[in-house]
């Protein structure tokens, strides 16, 4: 039996490199499987590319998996495409139809600044971590497992804020481009557990101060960053680290 | 320790400023609709007027209130902009395509996205609002007596001003403009303190439309009353 294929058209980033001017260029892709991913379709464009002698399409790609947070851009002015909870590795051709014209850009912030193509450089996230989204441990032997209780809910609470993959689909959907969900989400893992609480203060003001000079914008509340979220992190993540952020202000250390 | 200054400047603290002052002239608002609703009344403007002789009475301390609003309302309105300023500069580069919401629980509207606009007409609003009544009223205003005692017949300038159809059209277009910055204003200044859990935002955010939506028919039914009043 013949399985039906597809034919989309893309408009795509391509960049040279950082300095760089970018423009789009139009691709055809046809024999679309509908159930390839959405980078796999990109893989026999490149594929095809290749063959033509012409440079392929770079992007960024590891686990395909959806849970390691290294691909993304923006489908049609939505991070990761139009399919909720879910990376663009796992967003599939299904979800289009047949003779789609679909536009296709990288993260786009003065923190994200493009590297190639759809590549863009995000460690702009691996220094706010380095600020402070972490726990000191000593050295010496190691500790007893159980040693400090931690409740059911609020470890659940904690795991549902670590889930979040760094992927930094929030500041491209965010119309300021502000990185407050993904620093929001890494304070509030760590300040919800005990373990996280003695270097807490010291945290929230070094991780928001990096934030800002990364050139991240403001927050404005919209949501959008929740919405696009492969890991459905939520809000309340962004109103937690307010309120560390007020203690914060109001603490003596 | 986390210095003051730098606090404020940081995007949380930032918020902080335009929450306080943002939910502080929410209440003038309220304040100053509780009072204008004697317009309602039809009693040929006594009771509105009364109502403002009240405030001419208080003589200095009246100016003392003025300055104390206008500050508030220029710490906004700076603030806002170089915020605004700050985010634009944080995508140098935009999208072809703009950002099309995902939905869910995603506030991304017309309300939401254009903040800067409504605040600026909001503030291109006042400086016509204030000429047009407050100081009108000392220039061109005629006298009446309140309770006995020589007062501004400040009702006497709103309806003659009302029966133009274009003042009755900028006031009410001012005003829907109003309800649209409201609409995301009222949540975001709870959201920005993170006084937000979220069980509760939802229903915050619909108490936002509803408050936005009252706030400005209360006021925008004035001059359209007065207009169909007077005609």
């Amino acid at each position: 039996m013949a399985q039906e294929t597809m034919t989309v058209h893309l408009k795509v980033w391509r960049q040279a490199g950082p300095e760089e001017s970018g423009s789009f260029q139009n691709y055809t892709a046809e024999n679309v499987n509908p159930h390839m991913s959405f980078l796999e379709m990109l893989d026999v464009v490149n594929e095809d590319l290749i063959h033509k002698g012409e440079e392929p399409i770079e992007f960024d790609s590891d686990c395909r998996e959806g849970i390691c947070g290294t691909c993304g851009f923006v489908i049609n002015g939505q991070a990761h495409g139009e399919e909720r909870g879910t990376t663009v590795c796992q967003l599939h051709m299904r979800s289009f139809s047949d003779g789609d014209t679909i536009v296709i850009e990288p993260w786009r912030a003065k923190a994200f600044p493009v590297i190639k193509d759809l590549v863009v450089d995000r460690r702009a996230f691996d220094r706010i971590i380095a600020a402070g989204g972490y726990v000191s441990v000593g050295t010496g032997p190691k500790p007893d497992a159980n040693s400090i209780k931690v409740g059911k809910d609020v470890s659940d609470q904690a795991f549902d804020s670590a889930a979040c993959i760094g992927c930094g689909a929030c500041v491209a959907a965010c119309p300021n481009a502000s990185a407050s969900l993904f620093t929001g989400a890494k304070i509030t893992q760590l300040a919800m557990l005990p373990q996280g609480h003695p270097e807490r203060t010291r945290r929230v003001r070094e991780m928001v101060h990096q934030m800002q000079e990364e050139g991240f914008g403001n927050c404005s509340n919209i949501g959008e960053c929740e919405a696009v979220c492969p890991k459905e992190i939520s809000l309340s993540n962004i109103a937690k680290m307010k309120r560390e952020y007020l203690r914060a202000m109001f603490s003596d250390s | 320790m986390l210095p003051l200054k730098r606090a404020l400047s940081s995007p949380i603290g930032r918020k902080f400023v335009m929450s306080i002052s943002g939910i502080a002239l929410v209440l003038f608002v309220i304040v100053h609709l509780l009072g204008n609703l004697t317009l309602y009344i039809p009693d040929g403007g006594e009771s509105f007027n009364r109502y403002a002789a009240g405030f001419e009475a208080l003589g200095p301390m009246l100016y003392v209130m003025e300055l104390g609003l206008l500050a508030v309302i220029l710490l906004h309105a700076f603030w806002g902009i170089s915020t605004w300023l700050r985010n634009r500069r944080a995508r140098p580069e935009r999208y072809a395509k703009s950002i099309a919401t995902k939905g869910g629980g995603s506030n991304l509207n017309i309300a939401s996205r254009n903040m800067a606009i409504t605040g600026s007409f909001l503030f291109f609003f006042l400086i016509i609002h204030v000429w047009h009544f407050r100081v009108r009223k000392e220039t061109v205003g005629e006298k009446t007596t309140v309770n006995g005692q020589e007062a501004t017949d400040l009702y006497a300038l709103v309806v003659g001003s009302f029966e133009n159809p274009a003042w009755v059209f900028f006031y009410t277009l001012s005003m829907v403009v109003l309800a649209f910055h409201l609409r995301h204003g009222f949540w975001s200044a709870l959201q920005s303190l993170g006084a937000m859990k979220p069980r509760w935002s939802k229903q915050i955010y619909a108490f936002g439309l509803i408050f936005a939506i009252l706030l400005a028919l209360g006021f925008l039914g004035m001059p359209i009353y007065l207009f169909l009043a007077a005609a």
